[in-house]
């Protein structure tokens, strides 16, 4: 691979993985955030494939194959079960659960501003890249401003998701962004701590996910995506 | 003493005691899960604190006073002065908070195995996070402290724990995330400069010559994601909530030593600042989110209204001090930062532990319902007041002669205005926690009453070991007048950079 056709998969892949950053964004409250996230995950993983040929490590090779289980298929189906209710079909706890109630409006905002609020937000993560990019060497630099991008788009979903999944999916995003900046900045970290890192990642998601649940039976809630985290205000000064 | 703690340390024994530090807590957790009798759920914690401690030490005794640090995993574990000292903190602190939190009811009930299994976890992420010299592997093991404390903070079960367990887990795995993304640019910045690492001990002696924009960018963000752990305001939103709803020796464990532990990162980032760069930027961080910490806590603590939230608030303060210090720097205000790390997590834990019994007693939380504890229930009210005093660094606290060093310091190294500030919101934080411990345990003895179902806990409260509170207290008091300590703390201090 030359290196300029290692720039155009990088540039491509980085795209992807913008764009869908850009329609978790913009889904609805019904839609599934389900094949975003994993083709998100699939472009960073095909992100890492280039990088590792492009630089010659074999064993991005295998990072690649990892980011690609993990967040292509594991963490994408992760963020769609519900475990309270699919994980262990207790009939005495089928029988008194509530009924899924769909409210006849559903009631969700106007996407335009959380739109342009990204657009403003890959302004400032070009801006922001560019003194990072300029140490960066090799096919990989001018898609840096991407992984910024993705941070503070997950950023923005974390703070302004109001379902308990809405921003687990925050948190995915910036996780991704996390990862795209450390392969395009610097053809990813030590081995051990990639590992450590993706099993802690595995492991926030789990527990999330579980008191997603808990949220959910002790606020007693069965939206789509789970309770509405405004009624999370037991705790204040 | 000082012979003993100056004794030298071979290199095997320093990896073994490395490992064992490590490795202890964890199999504690295993055998607590694979056995499941009820005399190992019910002391597997304190076996492993007790671990901890004890390799704390020796490790502190063989690294100090010119030992050479002992290095194991490849270079991934690397235990120095500093890290040595931390690992004491943990030890001592957590014995404190698991001794005093031992519970038969709880290792009798169902869930009691899984507590005592996620609190060992706990101890061993800690420990990881202390030890671990790269700083990834560091990252890495104070993410896992917030994966092991997750279903620790909603153990109480309700709306309430999980409110706060959910809210905990998004804000410190978002900070903590954040001081990854920093670590990413830092070790872009080496990896320009021609030697990719996260060694922290390489980047302190090799002195790579990084491009200081990226350099800076990474260290700040590293700061600030692991100052977001630390409790440091404006960063805290999670720390009131999390600290409040878990179960109070978790809670005496999470801020008496997991914010030393976090904070013990940010100090080693400070240093790094200060080597690579010219250190003002993670300073001014320090300074200014320590003032506001304390003005936080400050304005928070007079209103409190719920006991739990109020020992929460103070550990905002008193890590808002400790940040004030490490931002002063040199060698007074680092040693009383460090000793201040150590007093402040044995008073709290021991505070923490009677706020738990006062709970089990009282059946309540709320400060204006709690009257005269020391006449009703004097082996609550009286330990529980002379935590809290020793928490207002009233003397003989060991707080008192830390936090008069850091105003000296401070004074001495020309930040006369923050000193000014400190000392005002000191006096705040005094005033308001002081008034109402004082309503919680003085004056007349209220009317006995209460349906009969709580007694049960109550009696467990009642009759619970008060050895290691007292022992907690008593080290904090006369910790500062070991002079034979001095030679270790300046040996920690000389890791920071402050010249003895």
């Amino acid at each position: 691979m030359s290196s300029g056709d290692a720039s155009q998969a990088v540039a491509v892949l980085a795209g992807l993985e913008l764009l869908t950053a850009v329609l978790l964004a913009w889904r609805g409250p019904a839609s599934s955030p389900r094949g975003p996230l994993a083709v998100q995950g699939f472009a960073l993983a095909g992100l890492v494939a280039v990088i590792g040929v492009a630089e010659g490590e074999p064993v991005l090779w295998l990072v690649a194959l990892l980011v690609a289980v993990l967040k292509g298929v594991v963490l994408p189906t992760l963020v769609v079960r519900r475990p309270g209710r699919t994980a262990r079909p207790d009939p005495a706890r089928a029988a008194v659960a509530r009924p899924v109630v769909r409210p006849a409006v559903v009631r969700g905002r106007s996407r335009v501003p959380l739109l342009l609020g990204a657009a403003g937000l890959v302004v400032v993560a070009y801006l922001a890249a560019r003194p990072v990019a300029r140490v960066v060497t090799g096919a990989t630099g001018q898609a840096l401003p991407v992984g910024f991008a993705l941070v503070l788009v997950g950023f923005a979903l974390l703070a302004t998701g109001r379902r308990s999944q809405s921003q687990l999916v925050g948190f995915l995003v910036l996780d991704n962004g996390i990862a795209t900046t450390a392969f395009l900045a610097t053809g990813g970290v030590p081995l051990v701590v990639e590992l450590g890192v993706s099993l802690d990642v595995l492991l926030v998601v789990l527990v999330l996910q579980v008191l997603g649940s808990r949220i959910d039976t002790a606020f007693g809630a069965g939206a789509p995506g789970g309770t509405d985290l405004d009624q999370l205000r037991e705790l204040h000064d | 003493m000082a012979a003993v703690l100056a004794s030298p340390l071979t290199a095997p024994l320093g990896v073994a005691l490395v490992w064992v530090a490590l490795l202890g807590p964890a199999l504690c957790a295993l055998a607590v899960l694979l056995l499941r009798r009820r005399a190992v759920v019910l002391v597997a914690d304190v076996v492993a604190s007790s671990v901890v401690l004890l390799c704390g030490v020796a490790l502190l005794a063989g690294v100090a006073d010119g030992g050479a640090a002992v290095v194991t995993a490849g270079g991934l574990l690397r235990v120095d002065p500093l890290a040595g000292y931390l690992l004491v903190v943990v030890g001592a602190v957590a014995l404190t908070a698991t001794w005093g939190g031992l519970s038969p009811a709880r290792a009798r009930s169902r869930r009691g195995g899984r507590y005592t299994a996620l609190v060992c976890l706990f101890l061993a992420a800690m420990v990881l996070a202390v030890v671990a010299d790269d700083l990834g592997v560091t990252w890495v093991a104070v993410e896992g402290t917030t994966i092991t404390t997750a279903f620790l903070v909603g153990f109480a079960g309700g709306r309430r724990a999980v409110e706060a367990a959910w809210k905990y887990v998004v804000l410190a795995s978002v900070g903590v995330g954040i001081a990854f993304l920093g670590l990413v640019l830092l070790y872009a910045a080496t990896r320009a400069a021609g030697d990719p690492t996260l060694s922290w001990v390489r980047l302190v002696t090799d002195r790579p010559a990084v491009d200081p924009t990226v350099a800076r960018m990474g260290l700040l963000l590293a700061a600030l994601g692991f100052a977001t752990k630390a409790g440091l305001a404006p960063m805290h939103a999670w720390l009131p909530d999390a600290h409040s709803q878990a179960p109070a020796p978790v809670s005496g464990l999470m801020s008496g030593v997991l914010l030393a532990v976090a904070f013990g990162a940010v100090l080693r980032i400070q240093r790094l600042d200060a080597v690579l760069l010219d250190g003002t930027a993670v300073r001014t961080l320090l300074l200014v989110g320590g003032l506001l910490s304390l003005l936080v806590a400050a304005v928070l603590v007079v209103t409190q209204r719920d006991v739990k939230r109020m020992l929460a608030y103070s550990s905002i303060e008193h890590m808002g001090l400790v940040a004030v210090a490490a931002a002063v720097g040199g060698r007074l205000a680092l040693a009383a930062m460090l000793v201040h790390l150590l007093v402040h997590g044995l008073a709290k834990a021991s505070t923490f532990v009677m706020a738990g019994r006062v709970l089990a007693v009282e059946r309540t939380t709320t400060i204006a319902d709690v009257h005269g504890l020391v006449r009703s229930a004097p082996r609550v009210g009286i330990p529980f007041l002379a935590g809290a005093v020793t928490l207002l660094g009233l003397p003989p606290s060991g707080l008192f002669l830390t936090e008069a060093a850091l105003v000296v310091a401070g004074l001495r190294a020309g930040y006369g205005w923050a000193m000014a500030i400190v000392l005002v919101l000191l006096l705040v934080v005094f005033v308001g926690m002081g008034r109402a411990v004082m309503a919680m345990t003085l004056g007349a003895r209220p009317e006995p009453a209460g349906p009969p179902e709580a007694v049960a806990a109550a009696t467990e409260a009642l009759t619970a070991p008060l050895v290691p509170v007292v022992l907690a207290l008593t080290a904090a008091c006369l910790l500062v007048m070991a002079t034979p300590l001095a030679g270790t703390l300046d040996s920690v201090v000389a890791v920071l950079g402050g010249a003895p």
